[in-house]
C-alpha cells in the first residue's frame, strides 16, 4: 500500500535527532512490549510480513504521531483479536472469558537465548526455484500500486538499476502478508545510480541498493 | 522536577501493557520468565559490542576478514553471535574509494544480533525519508564529511537481509590489540553513519 510509512525520499522531517547515551528501552513497558511481541511470535499465528502490514494499517496521522512501541503494541493487540487468541471481550474486561482454556506458552525463558541469535528467516537454496534475473542484468522495477502489503518502495518503482547480488530464495511479502502463501522467489540487491532516482542534481557516483524479488522487476 | 513526577504516576502505555501482560499470563499465552528473559538479553547480552567484536577480528585477521565478506552468517556464527540457522547478513567494506550506509525506510530493519536493538534515530522519519535521498547531508549532521570522489552507498534494508557496515581501520592503530580495537569500533560506524576514530 502506498502508505506513510514508505518514507524514502520524503521531505519535511527536519534533521535526524540523535540521542547521546541512550538506553535500551526508555521505559520498562517498551522493554515489555518488544518482548510480548517475541514472546506471541512464538505462536506462530501470523508472520514478520501479517506484522508489517499490521503496522502499515495504523492511519497515517496515528502512524506518525505514536511512539515506536505504541505502533507495535498497537499492531499486537489487534493481530491477538483479528487470530482469535484474545477476544475483545477479554481485552476490555483484563481476565480470560468464563470457560477459556488454560494453554502453555510456546516459548519459556530457557528457549530465548536461542531465538535472540535467531529469527528464524533464513534464505534457503533451492535449486527448483529459478532466478528470473541475473547479476549484471539490467531491470527495471515495476510501476504497481499494490494496496496490500508490498516491499516495493515508492521511490524505486519505474526505475532502472542492475542485478549487484542474488541472495537467495525468500517468502514473497505480497502474498505472504496475506495468508496467500509463501510464493518463494529470489530477491537480489539491484543497484540504482542516485541520479536514476533522484534526477541529475545527485552526486554521479552515488547509489542506492535495494533488495527487490523476482515480481518487482522486468527486464529493461 | 517534572520529570520526577512523570516517573512517579506511571504513563497510560504503561498500564495498558500492564493489563495485557497480565491477561495473556493468566491465558497462558506468555510466560512472564520468558519475558523477563527477553528483556534482559535486549538490555545487557545483545548489543554493538557484539558487532565491535567482528569489525576488530576483520581488522586483524586477513583470512577472517575474507570469510566475513565471503560468507558474514557464517563468520559471525564462528565467534558465537549468530546461529548457524540464523537469519542471513551481509558485511559491508568501506574503502578509500566507497562508503556505506544502511536504513530501513520501509519500518527498522537491522541487524538485531550484531547491533542490539536500533536506536530511535534510526527507527525516525528523518533518517528514514532523508538516508535515500541525501545521505551526505545526513553524514554532515552526524560530523563526517564524504569527498566527492567517493561513492556513497546507501543499502535500504527491504527484504530479509541484514547488512552491517565494516568501516576503515584508523590509521595509527597498527600495534592495537585486537581487543583494544574492538573498544574504538561504535555502533554508528556499523550503520556506516560514522568514521572509526582514535579516542
Amino acid at each position: 500500500m502506498n502508505g506513510i510509512h514508505d518514507m524514502g525520499g520524503m521531505h519535511g522531517f527536519g534533521p535526524v535527532q540523535a540521542e547521546k547515551d541512550e538506553p535500551v528501552f526508555h521505559e520498562p513497558w517498551e522493554g515489555r512490549t518488544h518482548a510480548l511481541n517475541r514472546a506471541l511470535g512464538a505462536w506462530k499465528k501470523w508472520n514478520i510480513d501479517t506484522g508489517r502490514f499490521g503496522i502499515e494499517q495504523i492511519p497515517p496521522a496515528e502512524y506518525l504521531r505514536m511512539s515506536y512501541y505504541e505502533k507495535w503494541f498497537t499492531r499486537n493487540v489487534e493481530l491477538l483479536v483479528k487470530t482469535g487468541l484474545v477476544s475483545r471481550a477479554e481485552l476490555e474486561s483484563g481476565r480470560p472469558e468464563p470457560g477459556s482454556a488454560l494453554r502453555t506458552p510456546p516459548l519459556r525463558a530457557g528457549g530465548v537465548a536461542a531465538i535472540a541469535l535467531d529469527r528464524g528467516i533464513a534464505s534457503s537454496v533451492e535449486p527448483a526455484v529459478t532466478p528470473l534475473f541475473a547479476i549484471g542484468e539490467r531491470v527495471r522495477a515495476k510501476n504497481i500500486q499494490p494496496v496490500g502489503h508490498t516491499r516495493l518502495p515508492r521511490y524505486a518503482r519505474g526505475k532502472t538499476g542492475e542485478i549487484h547480488l542474488d541472495h537467495g530464495v525468500y517468502a514473497f511479502p505480497d502474498t505472504s502478508a496475506h495468508g496467500l502463501g509463501e510464493n518463494r522467489q529470489h530477491v537480489y540487491s539491484v543497484r540504482f545510480a542516485a541520479r536514476e532516482l533522484w534526477g541529475h542534481e545527485a552526486p554521479a557516483r552515488d547509489s542506492v541498493h535495494i533488495d527487490l524479488w523476482d515480481e518487482y522487476l522486468e527486464r529493461a | 522536577m517534572e520529570d520526577h513526577q512523570h516517573q512517579l504516576v506511571p504513563s497510560e502505555m504503561a498500564l495498558r501493557v500492564k493489563a495485557l501482560e497480565s491477561l495473556l499470563v493468566e491465558k497462558g499465552l506468555v510466560d512472564p520468565a520468558a519475558l523477563d528473559a527477553l528483556v534482559d538479553t535486549y538490555e545487557n547480552r545483545v548489543g554493538p559490542r557484539n558487532g565491535a567484536r567482528v569489525v576488530a577480528r576483520a581488522w586483524t585477521d586477513p583470512a577472517y576478514k575474507e570469510r566475513l565478506l565471503r560468507d558474514a552468517p557464517g563468520a559471525i556464527a564462528e565467534l558465537g553471535f549468530l546461529s548457524m540457522q540464523g537469519e542471513h547478513m551481509v558485511v559491508l567494506e568501506n574503502t578509500p574509494r566507497v562508503h556505506n550506509m544502511v536504513v530501513c525506510t520501509l519500518c527498522s530493519c537491522y541487524p538485531w544480533p550484531v547491533l542490539g536493538l536500533p536506536p530511535v534515530w534510526y527507527k525516525s522519519a528523518p533518517y528514514r525519508s532523508r538516508a535515500v535521498i541525501d545521505p551526505r547531508g545526513v553524514l554532515r549532521e552526524f560530523g563526517v564529511e564524504i569527498a566527492p570522489e567517493v561513492e556513497v552507498r546507501v543499502w535500504d534494508s527491504t527484504a530479509e537481509l541484514r547488512y552491517i557496515v565494516l568501516p576503515e581501520r584508523p590509521a595509527g592503530t597498527e600495534a592495537a590489540t585486537e581487543d583494544a580495537l574492538a573498544d574504538l569500533v561504535t555502533r554508528d560506524s556499523m550503520i556506516g553513519v560514522a568514521l572509526v576514530r582514535l579516542a
